[in-house]
């Protein structure tokens, strides 16, 4: 498939390229690390998701500019929405994802009005806003959602009928890289399509947008509503991954979380981005057995070492660093 | 026979400031019409009430006899009002090829596609490359905007606007901050426009505008001081005085 060439797609405008000759890499650390290490799978499935849901905000904000606190919501409905659908019967696993990305989507678009209007700051707010009012309401319908306990008594059935999820994780880590590598691809095409030029075309002039016929607030509402989707996908999954959908899925914590988690990948690069998830989900696992203060002090560390030395996070470097040997 | 363009009473008020007032202008289908005046004079305001980037305090726009005057920006472009801008407005980062590759695929609302690659797009592509050509801006299709002579980012400009395939072209100082030599090439290629498209330009240089304007309307202090031929407008004392003024004893 010319899709997998990365020189097919040297068309597009040069700087920040979506797809990169670094894709192989990590679809093959990732199925090696099936092989290698068989009983972590379930920090790695975690990990995965943490990938998606990196993906799906960076579509928002790398690739149409719009800043959120606020993400996690999306994520938490996904997980919400499967895992409640489980408690009722349904317990189809793709059900579970269809109804994560489908609420999630919901919600974008009624929220989409008043997100894609507005300055970056008034964004945050707004975005920060909704997420805390969406917490609360998740709080108080304890029928529902389980209130702060959350929800773990739901079944998942075989995926595909097939393949049930066994208690080493196996089947669950397969279906997440499965997913993962799905939504890859679709973000990869996204944002190489006539829309992502439309997005780009917004990052880059925003003025000149509306006087060559561009319907801009529409194309960001577009985004949002993919990009919330993408998110409910992420959420469902880790909820039948984990078996458990909880408030902190859709908290302030997580919002803020994979806004670092973007900045440090690189805004805008899929393959920077899905390597700063793992990195992230890695080094945050690793610090926080030794103390979650550790954590903390990595984190900072790490965040001001992205911002101040490495400009453009992981993706930047794979940019200078691809240059560097195409000139060599 | 309806005009290409038309506004009635137009007012742009900017707080207190009035910019453009009671502006009432009528462009004939395939005109070349200038718009002319001191800096200052209220030009770039009138052609930003006129494609719908400012809102105008009061008076109509009428696109081909279609009232334009709430439509949005965009709307207009759709209706065949297409501009360039006096400072350049370009998608730096993006190709050339890619700038005006947008514009095309904007104007076929074709952008809304997120499940193919742009490069399918033939149709969209050869378009994007005939406006290219028509500037002679094709040998440098695949460069990036930000690595073009100004000159050449000019004539960009207007290969964008073109893109929105428009019926109404409005022209914002086209040769700003270029040369002499180079900015009779750019008025050579609107000159060579389709005589069926209706452009009006701004432009500050008299012998440009009287040699490719066939109508031209003189704007000062927002208002409109005359309007007529080329010959009209040079014979006119008034027109002379705020020109001459300018320059000569009222400088200080
Ligand atoms: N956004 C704005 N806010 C306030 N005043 C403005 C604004 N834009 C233009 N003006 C003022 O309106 C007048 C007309 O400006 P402009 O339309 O750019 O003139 P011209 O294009 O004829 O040189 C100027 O005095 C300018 O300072
Ligand atoms: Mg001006």
């Amino acid at each position: 498939m010319s899709a997998l060439n990365p020189a097919s797609h040297g068309g597009l405008s040069k700087p920040a390229l979506p797809f990169s000759p670094v894709t192989p890499l990590i679809f093959a650390a990732l199925i090696a690390s099936y092989f290698l290490f068989p009983n972590h799978l379930a920090l790695a499935t975690q990990i995965l998701v943490l990938m998606i849901f990196a993906l799906s905000y960076d579509l928002l904000q790398g690739h149409a500019g719009i800043v959120s606190l606020g993400h996690a919501v999306f994520l938490g409905l996904g997980a919400y929405g499967s895992a409640i659908l489980a408690r009722w019967g349904f317990t189809d696993p793709l059900l579970g994802l269809a109804a994560g990305a489908s609420i999630s989507a919901l919600v974008a678009l009624v929220l989409s009005p008043i997100v894609v209007r507005g300055s970056d700051f008034t964004r945050l707010l707004v975005t920060l806003g909704v997420a805390s009012l969406i917490h609360e309401a998740a709080n108080r319908m304890r029928d529902l959602t389980g209130g702060a306990d959350g929800l773990a008594d739901f079944e998942v059935a075989p995926l595909l009928g097939l393949f049930a999820f066994d208690f080493e994780g196996r089947t669950a880590f397969l279906y997440a890289l499965t997913v993962f590598a799905l939504v890859y691809a679709a973000l990869w095409r996204v944002t190489t399509s006539p829309f992502g030029l439309a997005l780009r075309g917004i990052r880059e002039n925003s003025r000149r947008m509306p006087a060559i016929g561009s319907p801009v607030a529409r194309h960001l509402a577009v985004s949002y509503l993919l990009s919330g989707a993408i998110a409910g996908v992420g959420g469902a999954l880790l909820a039948q991954t984990s078996r458990f959908a909880s408030l902190d899925m859709l908290g302030f914590e997580r919002s803020a979380e994979i806004v670092m988690v973007v900045t440090l990948g690189g805004t805008g690069h899929i393959a920077g981005v899905s390597i700063g998830a793992a990195a992230f989900g890695l080094v945050k696992d690793a610090l926080s057995t030794v103390s979650p203060r550790y954590w903390q002090l990595g984190l900072g560390v790490v965040l001001m070492a992205s911002v101040f030395l490495a400009r453009g996070g992981i993706g930047g470097l794979i940019e200078r660093f691809g240059r560097f040997g195409r000139r060599a | 026979m309806t005009a290409a363009l038309a506004t009635t009473a137009l007012s742009v008020r900017f707080g207190a400031f009035q910019a453009v007032r009671d502006v009432s202008l009528s462009v004939r289908a395939g005109a070349r019409h200038a718009l002319i005046g001191p800096n200052g004079a209220g030009k770039t305001t009138l052609v930003h009430a006129l494609t719908g980037s400012v809102k105008p305090a009061a008076g109509r726009i009428l696109i081909a006899g279609e009232e334009a005057t709430g439509r949005s920006e965009a709307q207009r472009v759709h209706m065949g009002l297409a501009r360039t801008f006096q400072i350049n407005q370009l998608f730096r980062n993006l190709t050339v090829l890619d700038n005006v590759l947008l514009a095309v695929l904007e104007r076929n609302r074709r952008t809304a596609v997120f499940w193919r690659s742009v490069r399918n797009d033939r149709a969209a592509l050869d378009e994007a490359r005939s406006c290219l050509a028509f500037v002679n801006l094709l040998a440098l299709a695949e460069r990036p905007v930000a690595a073009l002579p100004y000159g050449s980012q000019r004539l960009l400009e207007i290969a964008i606007a073109l893109a929105a395939r428009p019926r109404v072209l409005v022209l914002d100082e086209p040769a700003a901050g270029v040369p002499a030599a180079e900015s009779a090439a750019i008025f050579e290629r609107i000159h060579a426009l389709p005589a069926s498209l209706t452009v009006v330009f701004i432009e500050h240089d008299m012998g440009l505008v009287f040699r490719f304007a066939e109508r031209i309307t003189v704007l000062v202090a927002g208002q409109i001081l005359t309007e007529g031929t080329p010959a009209e407008i040079s014979a006119d004392p008034r027109v002379r005085e705020v020109y001459l003024g300018r320059r000569g004893d009222h400088a200080a």
